[in-house]
């Protein structure tokens, strides 16, 4: 059955203990996404090291099984890579989420392929997407800020 | 009676099947009802026999585009006994408000005006206050709201001063299903000589409103929540407020004579309907109007309260269900949350078995945050709903329960 698919075991255990759940003070990056169709909410901290690669992450935020899960599980993924490998990572599972990309379950993917089930719900994969835009569109103003280590804070409203 | 098997059939789009082979249980008229028959067909014959633009032409076409465009003017008008001046046809709810809040507020309000509102508005009664107290200094105030989810009207006599110029409230809450008490609002705005507009958004569709008994300045709903198209909503307003304000907007139809200068413009109500109208919509409004007329307005009501009593004890029982809204006088809406789900995973779920609930804030955000949830599942009902339609919806909720119940055993 498709919701069985949408609603694994996986998902429903991120969803009611999410990983990397809170604030970081001293965070290099801030980024909020915001999808006003549902009213999930999405703040992302990330705490880069001396080689700008991603030390911490976390997440505040509140929204539905599939926003979460992706949240949590995406916060595990991206954890130890540089912003160029974040970055690429980042966009190579939205086209996943899209279907432009067939799913993989390899490696970095072996969790987050439990997120599959969205391609039967067109309207669910924007829950699925919003942290993975939040994230990006954070990495994307800190480089733009040439990597001066100042804190950036932005808010997307979601629109995919 | 209420026959609800003959009105069901009224309704073409509730014979289809959707997710493969399920009825199709509507639960969302809150958000936008269903069409009858009479309805799409009178939209449909206007465009196959008689389209024309209307209030131009002289030829016989044009004649009948009118003649139908203004009966549905005045079938309006007496739905809600008003005169049929004193009806102005918007694209809906929305620019009805928009309307009162740019040309009534503009010219009206001054630095340290207040304008009385309430926490509970639909974002289409809040943000057009929200940008005319920008642009003109008026400050906003708010009704408190009580458990469960009902206004203090007690705080009235500290809220309403000589300061007060508007007040604006809902009749019918979408997400709550509170109904306000209007009457008492009206009378205190009135004794400080502010004006008042009644969101009737959520009331004239589902029970009967007489503007004149409310004595309401101005009143505003939309068609497409009472059986007629999108496309078309309403605006009664009194006739000394309406010829007092200047046009919203500019442009043919509206205007008597124009100089390159200046322009003198059409008496109420055309002075604020610029521009080509929706005239199928509004033809469409006229029909949705007799067919809810035939039904009867009061019946609908009865229906409703039965089917919501109903609803309640039924969900009721529910597991790990919590509902929101006052137990009494109120509409055919219910807000609820399951557990732990998410509103949003509750309507997919609901959605596998042909059930469509809203899911989200409603468009009333801060009275969701009032609610400390991050978002409702909402259940609404209409004149083709029954027991069954209810039944469908809780046993379905018990799939949702079967999914989250691994997070709950956690
Ligand atoms: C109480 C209330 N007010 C206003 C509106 C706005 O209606 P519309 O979007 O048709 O302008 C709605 C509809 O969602 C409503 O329920």
């Amino acid at each position: 059955m498709k919701l069985n698919e949408l609603y694994q075991t996986i998902i429903l255990e991120h969803y009611k203990e999410p990983h990397n759940v809170g604030e970081l003070l001293n965070a290099d990056i801030e980024s909020r996404g915001y999808n006003e169709s549902c009213g999930d909410d999405v703040r992302l901290f990330v705490k880069l090291d001396d080689e700008k690669k991603i030390d911490e992450i976390r997440f505040k935020g509140k929204g539905c099984a599939i926003s979460q899960s992706s949240t949590s599980m995406m916060t595990d993924a991206i954890k130890g890579k540089t912003i160029d490998e974040a970055l690429l990572f980042v966009d190579s599972f939205k086209s996943m989420l899209k279907g432009e990309k067939q799913f993989s379950d390899e490696g970095d993917y072996e969790e987050l392929s439990s997120l599959k089930g969205v391609l039967e719900f067109p309207v669910r994969v924007k829950c699925a997407t919003l942290s993975w835009n939040t994230v990006r569109n954070g990495l994307l103003q800190f480089k733009s800020k040439e990597n001066e280590t100042t804190k950036v804070a932005t808010t997307i409203h979601d629109e995919e | 009676m209420f026959n609800t098997e003959k009105i069901i059939s009224d309704f073409p789009i509730l014979q289809r099947k959707v997710n493969g082979g399920k009825r199709l249980v509507y639960l969302d008229s809150a958000a936008t009802s269903q069409k009858p028959l009479s309805v799409i067909k009178a939209m449909d014959d206007y465009y196959r026999l008689y389209n024309a633009n209307v209030h131009r032409g002289v030829y016989s076409l044009g004649y009948e585009a009118t003649e139908a465009y203004e009966l549905s003017r005045k079938k309006v008008a007496k739905f809600i006994n008003a005169q049929t001046e004193n009806i102005i046809f918007t694209r809906n709810a929305s620019e009805a408000i928009n309307l009162v809040a740019s040309s009534w507020g503009r010219a009206n309000f001054r630095s340290g005006d207040e304008i009385l509102l309430t926490p509970m508005e639909h974002h289409s009664n809040l943000i057009p206050w929200q940008l005319i107290a920008q642009q003109t200094g008026a400050k906003l105030k708010f009704i408190p709201l009580i458990e469960p989810g009902i206004l203090d009207i007690e705080q009235l006599p500290q809220l309403i001063s000589e300061k007060t110029k508007f007040v604006s409230v809902v009749h019918s809450s979408n997400t709550l299903g509170t109904i306000n008490p209007i009457e008492k609002i009206i009378s205190h705005a009135h004794a400080y000589g502010a004006k008042i507009l009644i969101d009737a958004s959520q009331s004239v569709p589902h029970f009967s409103v007489d503007v004149q008994k409310l004595d309401c300045d101005f009143l505003v709903f939309s068609g497409h929540k009472m059986c007629a198209p999108t496309g078309i909503g309403c605006l009664f307003g009194k006739t000394e407020l309406l010829d007092a304000m200047p046009p919203y907007m500019g442009g043919g139809e509206m205007i008597s004579e124009v100089q390159l200068e200046f322009s003198s413009y059409r008496e109420i109500p055309w002075k604020f309907e610029a521009g080509t109208p929706n005239i199928s919509a509004a033809i469409g409004l006229g029909v949705a109007v007799d067919y809810l007329s035939s039904l009867g307005m009061y019946n609908i009501r009865q229906h409703e309260i039965e089917l919501t009593n109903y609803a309640l004890s039924v969900l009721q029982e529910v597991d790990e269900i919590e509902m929101y809204g006052p137990t009494e006088n109120r509409g055919g809406v219910i807000s609820f949350n399951i557990g732990d789900a998410h509103a949003h995973d509750v309507s997919t779920i609901l959605d596998e078995d042909g059930i469509c609930v809203r899911a989200g804030h409603n468009c009333t955000q801060p009275l969701v945050r009032w609610l400390g949830v991050p978002a409702v599942a909402r259940a609404s009902f209409y004149v083709y709903n029954t027991k069954e339609d209810v039944d469908a919806l809780a046993a379905s909720l018990k799939k949702v329960q079967e999914v989250f119940s691994f997070a709950a055993a956690k």
